[in-house]
């Protein structure tokens, strides 16, 4: 029978949610490494029972976890991110340069081909790889050493690598706030990809580095087609990220975190508006997801089972997931503790749980 | 070689799948260094919870006492003062690692 399994990281531990295919009865387990942030949660494409957790505190700082047996037991695995070169320098909030310095990791990417592989974006801002199962780390240089490298300077969250998506040897990542960028050689080598992003809150508006771009997504099968959620503004490439298009159209605020594609529909995406970049809560205190079904530009809002007053949420941009089966299942988790779950692309939610920590991250796996 | 009782957080317990306090056998001098290293040999999972990887250094929120008194900024290769060493050694006090107190 199909299982539907959620992982949720959140402020104080990680839960795992899980149902059968019908998603309408869900159990929970946890909090696993309760206490401890829990900034990432995502299972193996190869084994699904291969699951991989970033745990951190400010007492104890970042433990990696990982689980061969679906998140029921949790052994923890290497942890040393040291630099591969130099540290080299970044720039601080003050305007002055400051070594780069290893905090947390925020997001874990594993391969779809190797259940031992897996990449890791931390903050500061570096790249990882692991080839042994978490057992050990490699810096992948090429991205913390780039020449723009000197002039990133950290978002309000730090300078953090947040988003990493594998496409074969290449690879797209993103940093707040630096930008976006591709390697097509697996990592080695990497060049910004942010023409066409305008961010009003630096001085050269369209500069080649220095956007916040806050997430990106593509659908397994349109990879050179990239959705992101910035600062402001909602945006797509067609030429994996050669030139970026604006397409928040009718969207009440162009402000989010999250954004997440279709699993079937691949010009099927959604966002979360939030009001702003300085009122981190849904406009009108009304929670609502917006679904595109042209690739943006056109959005209608989806409220249905969803808090229409007094809702002062925030989403943030690992926290939302699709699963993959037929009726297409839409996730998120909220800073209020809840996670929903839309089982019809969307057009009702339902929480399937309500009073978790602050969700930090929502993956989901469908398994057999 | 010197067999003592250290005494961690409860999170770095649960880290290092122990109850209660630890024996731990510490070869040469009795310092920070030596006692914490032993320590990591012994439960690798504790790499990095208690020094900073790339450093080396005390975490901020870690603090180090014995005998009632804080150890937390003596210097790393210092031998603990003679009194606390004496009791350590004798296992009439824990190393105790602490997790500091800080927010709400």
């Amino acid at each position: 029978m199909t299982q539907v399994r959620v992982l949720a990281g959140t402020r104080k531990g990680a839960f795992v949610l899980t149902s059968d295919g019908k998603r309408d009865k869900w159990s929970i387990t946890g909090p696993h490494f309760g206490g401890w942030e829990v900034y990432h949660l995502k299972g193996s494409p190869v084994d699904a029972n291969r699951i991989w957790a970033s745990v951190s505190t400010g007492w104890f700082g970042q433990v990696i976890q990982r689980s061969d047996d679906g998140g029921l037991t949790w052994e923890p695995v290497g942890n040393d991110f040291s630099y591969a070169s130099d540290p080299g320098q970044h720039i601080w909030y003050d305007g002055t340069p400051r070594p780069f310095e290893f905090k947390r990791i925020w997001h874990l990417e594993p391969s779809g081909s190797d259940a031992d592989l897996v990449y890791a974006g931390a903050e500061d801002a570096a790249l990882y790889r692991s080839a042994d199962g978490g057992a050990s780390w490699t810096e992948l240089t090429g991205l913390r050493t780039h020449p723009s490298a000197t002039t990133w300077p950290p978002g309000a969250g730090g300078l953090c690598l947040h988003t990493l998506i594998l496409q074969g040897p290449r690879i797209i990542a993103a940093i707040s706030s630096a930008g976006a960028f591709r390697s097509d050689d697996s990592g080695q080598t990497w060049k910004p990809i942010n023409r066409g992003l305008v961010s009003g809150e630096i001085p050269d508006n369209d500069a080649e580095v220095g956007h916040c771009v806050h997430h990106i997504e593509a659908h397994p099968t349109r990879p050179d087609t990239l959705f992101m959620q910035k600062h402001w503004d909602v945006c797509r490439s067609d030429d994996a990220g050669e030139n970026w298009t604006e397409v928040s159209g009718n969207l009440p605020s162009d402000f989010g975190f999250p954004i997440a594609v279709h699993p079937h529909e691949p010009e099927t995406i959604y966002v979360v508006p939030i009001t702003s970049d300085s009122l981190h809560y849904p406009p009108d205190g009304r929670l609502r997801v917006y679904r595109s079904r042209s690739g943006g530009g056109e959005w209608e809002p989806l409220t249905a089972g969803l808090p229409q007053e007094n809702c002062y949420v925030n989403v943030y941009r690992d926290a939302m997931a699709v699963d993959t089966l037929d009726e297409a299942g839409i996730y998120f988790g909220t800073t209020g503790g809840q996670v929903y779950v839309g089982t019809d692309s969307g057009d009702t939610w339902s929480p399937i749980a309500r009073d978790l920590p602050a969700v930090l991250s929502v993956e989901v796996q469908v398994l057999p | 070689m010197s067999e003592i009782r250290v005494v961690l957080p409860a999170h770095l317990k649960n880290l290092a799948k122990v109850n209660g306090e630890v024996l731990l056998n510490v070869p040469g001098l009795l310092c920070q260094r030596t006692l914490l290293d032993a320590l990591e040999e012994r439960f690798p999972a504790l790499r990095g919870t208690i020094r900073d990887r790339a450093t080396g250094r005390r975490r901020a929120f870690i603090r180090f006492y014995a005998c009632e008194q804080d150890l937390s900024n003596e210097p790393p290769d210092a031998p603990l003062p003679p009194d606390v060493a004496a009791a350590i050694a004798a296992r009439k006090d824990p190393f105790m690692v602490v997790g500091a107190m800080a927010g709400g």
